[in-house]
């Protein structure tokens, strides 16, 4: 029991489950013919069954029941206002169940030349009163009955009264905003805290303008949208609620790592070892000091940023995204890959961490600007 | 019409003058009965008369819309009844909150705003996966979209601000963290990069005292102020401008075509 404990400890270091959870991602959600070649292989769909239904769900309840018994894990997990993130993890699993498993139903259906199964006849229409109707008082009734015995049985928490002068540790912001501070272990607060956001919002607007695929529109489907479903699931899965998972569950005092079962200690002590590019560029590589002059000494950084932001688009236009070039034209491209490339530059930035412990590529502390 | 069916009470009830001036249509047990009930009605007639069946399918919409509105009336009505007791002072906030748990008959309204919200939280993200999965953001109804990513942001907001209210040690050091990225705003903080370029000789326009975390607050830190503006914000602000929109959502997907369906 206690190597298991031990075992899940590890596996659920960010660098660890992050890693498998992108990798076994695109088998799963196969962007393209070679991914879905091996989802077929591996007979990955089994999880859009109702057999795989079952199975993962059992294997969640189990976990979490057997949490229950460890005196750290039900610490958290028990906590008021992390029970909504448990309903979440449940929530998410389910639903994306329900929409792959039509989307499957129906993109064999599509390949048979047949129509979705939404699909009926223009004129055979139901009305709202009572086929709607009825179906909306019984959905609102399970809902506010719902909310009632999770008010009555669970009391809302109530801290000890503000003060000023004596922060928590760890301070958390409230848990729909974790992902955000999560970001914060790998970039400033001027990116992590407001650029990205607005991003995010841009970015999400932006999706009806982007997807010009006039496919799959009012029916779930998801060979018709090999593209966009993966980059969306990815977003909110990944780099949204499962930062979301580690910021409720596995972050303690001074914001360090702790295993599930892993006991919050506020000594824990972890070195802090990172270092700036320019720091391993000039002084590790060329055994010098740093240069004075702001603008050498970050050379380096700006040189990988801008290759970033304006080689690889063009790149990408002329390589793997050549269809997608054609179709949306310069300007909507461009748009697309510079929040596409923003997205994956945080994976990009935790590695880069991981690997290299980076701190910064561009250091600019003078003018708090740092990437 | 039979003798028999006459004498039944709810018939006799739905032909009766005070019944028919309230809802003209009797009760809704014919076909035209039906469809105008939905017609006259200013709540029903959000919806149209006719849909097509997939449209009613729980499994299609999964009623996340609908459940999110419904859990913003009732956010609505309990956070109404709280604000008879709380006053949002730093000298009270806090002793309100225990009152309402400990004096105040039924004190589960704080229970049932605070799940509620986490709950709407959740909703409005699950509605906005199955549009997404649905590609029912195509168009005609990409404005709509547009839309409904401002109501999820509000709706963030929404939550956010109603973080700080009871003002123990949760609310207070939660809105910290999350203001002091304001600070950070680039040219507008004044810890953001380029703030210290708006500057004319040794004045600089973006200060502790004038950048957005101040604006925010409308102090330096989460004090007195902040708790003023939160509640504000909170309870007149950011509700005003989400009925708003979502009047403006349901308007639209009423003029887009009504619900997604393939053709
Ligand atoms: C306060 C939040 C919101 C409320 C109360 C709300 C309410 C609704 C309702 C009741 C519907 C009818 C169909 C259904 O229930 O699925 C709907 C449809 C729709 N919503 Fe929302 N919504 C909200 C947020 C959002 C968000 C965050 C998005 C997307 C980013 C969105 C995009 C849409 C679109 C595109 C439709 C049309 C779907 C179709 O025709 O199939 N809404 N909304």
């Amino acid at each position: 029991m206690e190597t298991f404990k031990h075992l899940v400890n590890i596996l659920a270091h960010p660098t660890i489950m992050l890693t498998v959870g992108m990798l076994v991602f695109l088998f799963f959600f196969p962007p393209n013919d070679w991914f879905e070649k091996w989802n077929r292989r591996l007979r990955l769909n089994f999880l859009w069954t109702k057999k795989g239904f079952y199975f993962v769900m059992f294997l969640m309840v189990v976990f979490f029941l057997f949490g229950l018994t460890d005196p750290n894990f039900s610490l958290i997990i028990k906590k008021p206002d992390n029970v909504p993130i448990i309903g979440l993890i449940f929530f998410v699993f389910i639903f994306l169940w329900i929409s792959m498993n039509q989307a499957l139903k129906n993109d064999n259906l599509i390949e048979a030349g047949e129509k979705p199964e939404e699909y009926n006849d223009p004129e055979d229409k139901v009305l709202v009163w009572p086929d709607l109707v009825y179906i909306e008082f019984i959905a609102l009734i399970l809902c506010m009955s719902l909310l009632l015995i999770w008010s009555i049985g669970l009391e809302a928490p109530l801290e000890g009264p503000a003060n000023p002068a004596e922060s928590p540790n760890p301070s958390k912001a409230p848990w729909y905003f974790l992902g955000l501070q999560e970001m914060l272990v790998y970039f400033d607060p001027w990116l992590a805290g407001v650029v990205f956001p607005s991003l995010i919002i841009l970015g999400l607007m932006a999706i009806p303008y982007l997807d010009t695929n006039p496919e799959g529109a009012g029916y779930y489907s998801y060979k018709q949208r090999r593209l966009a479903i993966p980059i969306y699931l990815f977003g909110w899965m990944i780099l949204w609620v499962a930062l979301i998972v580690i910021g409720t569950f596995l972050r303690g005092p001074n914001w360090n790592f702790f295993g599930p079962f892993e006991f919050w200690d506020l000594h824990k002590l972890v070195p802090l070892t990172n270092i700036n590019l320019s720091e391993i560029i000039y002084i590790k590589w060329f055994n010098r000091g740093l240069p004075e002059n702001i603008l050498v000494r970050e050379i380096f950084g700006f040189l990988i940023v801008f290759g970033y932001f304006l080689l690889l688009p063009p790149l990408l236009a002329k390589t793997a995204f050549k269809k997608l070039h054609q179709n949306l034209g310069n300007f909507k491209f461009g748009f697309f890959i510079f929040l596409l490339l923003c997205m994956l530059s945080l994976p990009i930035k935790m590695y880069l961490r991981w690997l290299f412990n980076l701190k910064y590529l561009i250091a600019i502390p003078e003018f708090f600007f740092n990437i | 019409m039979s003798d028999k069916k006459k004498s039944n009470i709810f018939q006799r009830l739905g032909e009766s003058q005070v019944w028919k001036s309230i809802i003209r249509s009797g009760i809704p047990r014919t076909r035209r009965q039906r469809m105008m009930s939905v017609l006259n009605s200013v709540f029903l007639h959000l919806h149209p008369v006719r849909l097509p069946r997939h449209a009613v399918k729980v499994k299609f919409t999964w009623c996340m819309g609908g459940l999110t509105f419904f859990l913003f009336l009732v956010l609505t009505i309990t956070g109404i009844l709280l604000m008879f007791y709380y006053r949002p002072t730093v000298e009270y906030a806090y002793t309100d909150m225990i009152d309402l748990g400990e004096q105040v008959p039924l004190g589960i309204m704080r229970e049932i705003h605070r799940w509620g919200a986490h709950a709407m939280v959740i909703t409005v993200w699950l509605h906005m996966f199955r549009v997404f999965m649905t590609g029912s953001y195509k168009p005609p109804r990409e404005f709509n979209w547009v839309v409904g990513v401002i109501l999820l942001t509000l709706t963030l907001l929404l939550s956010f601000t109603g973080y700080l209210l009871p003002w123990d040690q949760l609310a207070i050091w939660a809105v910290t963290v999350g203001s002091n990225m304001a600070r950070a705003t680039p040219f507008l903080g004044h810890e953001g990069p380029g703030a210290a370029l708006l500057a004319l000789g040794d004045i600089n326009f973006v200060n502790i005292g004038s950048d957005v975390k101040f604006a925010l607050l409308g102090g330096r830190f989460v004090g007195e102020a902040a708790l003023l503006r939160f509640y504000v914000l909170h309870c007149i602000g950011l509700p005003f401008i989400v009925m708003i929109l979502m009047a403006i959502h349901f308007w639209r997907i009423r003029k887009d075509g009504g619900i997604s369906g393939p053709t």
